[in-house]
């Protein structure tokens, strides 16, 4: 615990709370990833960091939801944990690892990626995406095939319809339930989300919303999801951190977030209310009522 | 004579140019696409490097083809009269569109895509091969296909240097003053380009995904 004392003086003081009430728990979750003093600027320009000094620790098992504006730096955060970006100081850890310890591949390879759009590749069928990972780490082409099938059913699409199809055969809807199922692949502990639902009409985001919610309690995984909508970080998250250039500003529970007073929590509270009519804590799952 | 009885009566011959440009073609085009394919992908992220090689090929276009085997002659080694001397010259026009489509083909690519492969765990060289290449295949082929036109085209032009092939008819034609000498030579260059137009377009067609 006397590390631990350490990493608890660097966080700020909602990230505190959040961890005093964690602690309060029989056996206190492992921290899968944890960011220790992390800075992150473009070109060693260090006069306007993107990531200025931020702790966070991110347990095993929970959906952290990095919530903010464009520019906020959350995107950044979730490129340090797979090593797509580098700190220029503190340490990002993994499974207990500095990323800079990590061999990147290794690394990448033990953690699903899912972003906007998909990211799929086009000259690959669905099958053949969704294999991406367990090729290349030269699986049997048997354990393969029954990998892939298991996952089309399980992100709801049926294998015999879409496994040979190409991206750009599907909707928008069905291509993020590939990348979802791509990131799954080879059993990953950890998922990292960049806005994945963004580019999708309402509706359709709404359903992969809700589903993806309840395969994210099946699933087990640590979960890191960034998002810009409110709405989708109550619905999604055990936990939202709030970040405002390029600091963690805000932190809790969905319960307890729309209560923190800050204003950057009560300006995306507005914005909630705003599509809403005032409606909004009526009807969005996991608001306090 | 007409162009007819000409082509009857010469075809023995006709075809044996014809196999002598196509062979030019061919040397250059292998040659061209070994140059300009390797350096295209290495200029890709070197954007200093990039206009430097994209500008030297342009100029290379710009040069009227028939002075530029004229300032081959007297370059040593490269040079002289004959084959050796018309293949640099073609594999110098054949830079351009290949190794511009080249560059096109593999900057062009969705970043989303490459950062998804980044992100999954493929190493650089996987992504080259498994990612940018496929991708960039179609646009890199459609270069591949304006050379080989442009090239064809050209070769005619090489005769004057001594290099032989379909020109060698169209010169002689011209001197000759008698189109059915000139068509003997015209006709299967043309024949000749359009077919490695339509080969080259079905492939391409082939490959493309989206």
């Amino acid at each position: 615990m006397r590390g631990a004392r350490a990493k608890y003086d660097g966080l700020s003081r909602t990230t505190r709370v959040s961890i005093e009430m964690n602690a309060k728990s029989a056996s206190p979750p492992e921290a899968t990833i944890l960011f220790r003093q992390v800075t992150y600027s473009v070109n060693g320009n260090a006069s306007r960091p993107i990531i200025d000094c931020i702790s966070l620790e991110i347990h095993c098992g929970e959906t952290l939801v990095l919530l903010g504006r464009s520019g906020s730096g959350k995107t950044t955060l979730l490129k340090l944990i797979n090593s797509l970006l580098s700190p220029q100081s503190g340490q990002v850890l993994v499974q207990g690892r500095s990323t800079s310890e990590w061999d990147a591949i290794r690394l990448r390879r033990g953690i699903g990626y899912v972003i906007q759009e998909g990211g799929l590749f086009p000259h690959f069928t669905v099958a053949q995406n969704i294999a991406l990972v367990p090729t290349l780490e030269k699986w049997e082409a048997a354990r393969i095939a029954k990998r892939v099938e298991e996952l089309l059913t399980l992100v709801g699409l049926d294998p015999r319809e879409f496994a040979a199809r190409h991206p750009h055969e599907l909707s928008g809807g069905q291509r993020q339930r590939v990348g979802v199922a791509r990131a799954l692949a080879a059993d990953p502990p950890i998922l990292l989300m960049d806005e994945p639902f963004g580019a999708l009409d309402p509706v359709t985001r709404a359903e992969l919303q809700h589903e993806f919610s309840n395969l994210a309690r099946r699933l087990g995984k640590t979960i890191v999801f960034v998002t810009h909508d409110l709405r989708e970080a109550l619905l999604l998250a055990s936990r939202i951190v709030l970040l405002q250039s390029g600091h963690i500003v805000a932190c809790g529970t969905p319960q307890e977030f729309l209560q923190i007073d800050h204003p950057e929590v009560k300006a995306f509270a507005a914005s909630l209310g705003a599509f809403t009519n005032g409606a909004a804590r009526d009807t969005v799952p996991g608001a306090p009522v | 004579m007409s162009p007819w009885q000409f082509f009857v009566g010469h075809r023995a011959e006709i075809l044996e140019a014809t196999v002598a440009h196509l062979t030019l073609v061919l040397l250059a085009m292998a040659i061209a696409i070994a140059i300009a394919l390797p350096l295209g992908m290495f200029i890709v992220r070197r954007p200093a490097l990039r206009n430097i090689a994209l500008g030297v090929a342009s100029v290379f276009q710009t040069i009227p083809s028939l002075a530029l085997f004229g300032f081959l002659i007297p370059i040593p080694f490269i040079g002289g009269i004959g084959r050796r001397t018309a293949i640099v010259a073609l594999v110098l026009y054949a830079l351009l569109p290949i190794l511009r489509n080249t560059y096109v083909g593999l900057s062009g690519i969705d970043p989303g895509v490459l950062q998804a492969a980044e992100a999954m765990g493929m190493t650089q060289s996987q992504i080259l091969w498994r990612v940018r290449l496929p991708l960039a295949l179609p646009v890199i082929l459609a270069g591949i296909r304006t050379a080989t036109v442009i090239t064809i085209g050209v070769a005619t032009i090489a005769a004057a240097i001594g290099a032989g092939g379909l020109g060698t008819f169209i010169f002689r034609g011209v001197a000759m003053v008698s189109d059915a000498v000139i068509l003997a030579g015209a006709i299967p260059a043309a024949l000749l380009a359009i077919l490695a137009d339509v080969l080259l377009a079905r492939l391409e067609r082939h490959l493309k995904v989206a």
